[in-house]
């Protein structure tokens, strides 16, 4: 790994309607075409392949722990015991609707589409996301990945916000924007920066599914003040808060501290090699590289994809902590300079790629 | 007047799967079905342009590569976000052990 400088793009503008936006389009990096390690098409057909099986056990794990941790959490609300329940109840609520979400958006989780849409709808209204906007702001997510000005989910601007990252893993300011979006969409209000990736005939089901889930709130709310308990709130809201730490923890890492506007996945995100458990309520995502280079290839598919593809990869991160350990110093030094950002090296058996386009090309090195 | 041309051998392309065709400065995705059919659409996503022949072939649908946008192959028909335009479909025939398109 070798820390970078670059003075190519300081001030950077990260709206998807202004300056690099415009920038991004002309200088070829909206939309481009990104590098692909080869596959034989037998090979990828092979992991390309649907199922419903492991999709289906890991749903039913899923939400038998979801509800027998809200039974517990309900069950012995107001002692200490509650406290357990509520953590297993809170971090797949607020967490593991994360992965979710991203996966049946997708279309991969399963083989069968309703089951797809079934769970995308439960887990988008649990990690608040609307289900429109997010399936269209992850679709250009993959078209223009950690593009400034066009890629509307780059999760750590420059510099970061440091304040707002730890604030996050408590969901506090992702819900407040979260449920402030809610009711400007819910109020028939689709944003200048939701326009540019929504199309105007979507427009309509972002409203809709909006004014359901404000209506969702709202009765929550109510049975709150009709019992005089938090206790509605600690099963339908409050989760997204105090269990969205595992997916902050382990999104963090797909692509912080990396290079922006390259247009080589291997360059701009993280592969970690992580615990069974976080594997399972990330779903696998934890092989970030591969999702990224082959979108297509299912969850569940992705370990065997990268001992497909690793000789063409950066080595991956061994461990969380270890991501952490590289990703943190690289935010503190951005803090003073916002060109910085952590260079990935690839294997001597990788193939470059279209280095002309990156406009974070190495200027100054130094070995870190 | 449309012209028939030859894509491809009828045994190039295996069961429930897809094959990209130039020709004529266009790109088609030519398609054999579970059922032993064959059928052609235009080669590119209508979403942003990813060549089909890239992704997945499951039943009668093709699953592009890049975002996972589903169309009915046999008809052109988008299957939902993130793909809203329908593909353009075209006429096949195999004759003489060779898949034929009608372009134009």
């Amino acid at each position: 790994m070798t820390a970078i400088t670059s003075p190519a793009l300081s001030g950077r503008d990260y709206s998807l309607t202004g300056r690099d936006a415009k920038r991004a389009v002309e200088s070829g990096l909206a939309a481009a075409e990104w590098y692909h390690t080869e596959i034989p098409r037998k090979q990828m057909k092979e992991l390309m392949q649907r199922s419903d099986q492991p999709a289906i056990r890991d749903t039913v794990i899923w939400l038998g722990a979801l509800i027998l941790g809200g039974a517990g959490g309900a069950w012995f609300w107001g002692t200490w015991w509650c406290v357990p329940f509520f953590f297993v109840y809170g971090t797949l609520y607020g967490s593991s609707t994360d992965s979710r979400w991203h996966e049946c958006g997708h279309g991969t989780a399963f083989r069968t589409q309703w089951m797809n849409d079934v769970v995308y709808q439960i887990a988008c209204f649990m990690i608040m996301r609307n289900p429109v906007t997010w399936r269209w702001s992850h679709t250009r997510h993959h078209t223009d990945t950690i593009i400034v000005g066009r890629d509307p989910e780059i999760a750590v601007m420059r510099p970061p916000d440091l304040v707002r990252l730890v604030l996050n893993f408590f969901g506090i300011l992702d819900a407040w924007h979260a449920m402030t979006d809610m009711v400007r969409n819910a109020a028939g209000v689709i944003s200048a920066a939701e326009k540019t990736f929504i199309p105007e005939q979507e427009q309509p089901k972002a409203i809709r599914a909006a004014r359901i889930w404000l209506a969702i709130y709202v009765a929550t709310i109510a049975l709150a003040f009709y019992l005089h308990s938090w206790l509605p709130l600690m099963l339908v809201g409050l989760p997204r808060l105090y269990g969205a730490w595992h997916h902050v923890m382990t999104g963090l890492l797909q692509h912080g501290g990396l290079a922006e506007n390259v247009i080589d996945h291997r360059l701009n995100s993280r592969t970690v090699y992580m615990n069974p458990v976080s594997r399972f309520v990330y779903w696998n995502m934890n092989y970030h590289v591969e999702h990224h280079m082959f979108p297509m290839v299912p969850y569940h598919a992705l370990p065997k994809l990268h001992e497909l593809i690793k000789h063409d990869l950066p080595a991956p991160t061994p461990s969380i902590l270890a991501g952490y350990r590289e990703m943190v110093p690289a935010f503190l030094r951005q803090l003073r300079n916002e060109d910085y950002f952590i260079k990935r090296e690839l294997p001597p058996t990788a193939k470059p790629y279209r280095e002309e386009l990156h406009n974070d090309n190495p200027v100054a090195a130094a070995a870190e | 007047m449309s012209d028939w041309v030859e894509a491809c051998a009828a045994g190039d392309i295996d069961e429930e799967d897809v094959m990209r065709f130039d020709h004529a400065g266009r790109t088609y995705a030519v398609y054999r079905s579970p059922d032993d059919e064959y059928f052609a659409t235009d080669g590119l996503c209508s979403h942003e342009k990813v060549h089909l022949a890239d992704g997945l072939v499951m039943d009668d649908i093709i699953e592009c590569p890049k975002h996972n946008g589903r169309f009915n192959y046999k008809t052109g028909d988008a299957r939902g976000a993130p793909v809203c335009v329908n593909l353009k479909t075209y006429p096949v025939k195999v004759d003489g052990g060779k898949v034929l398109i009608q372009v134009g």
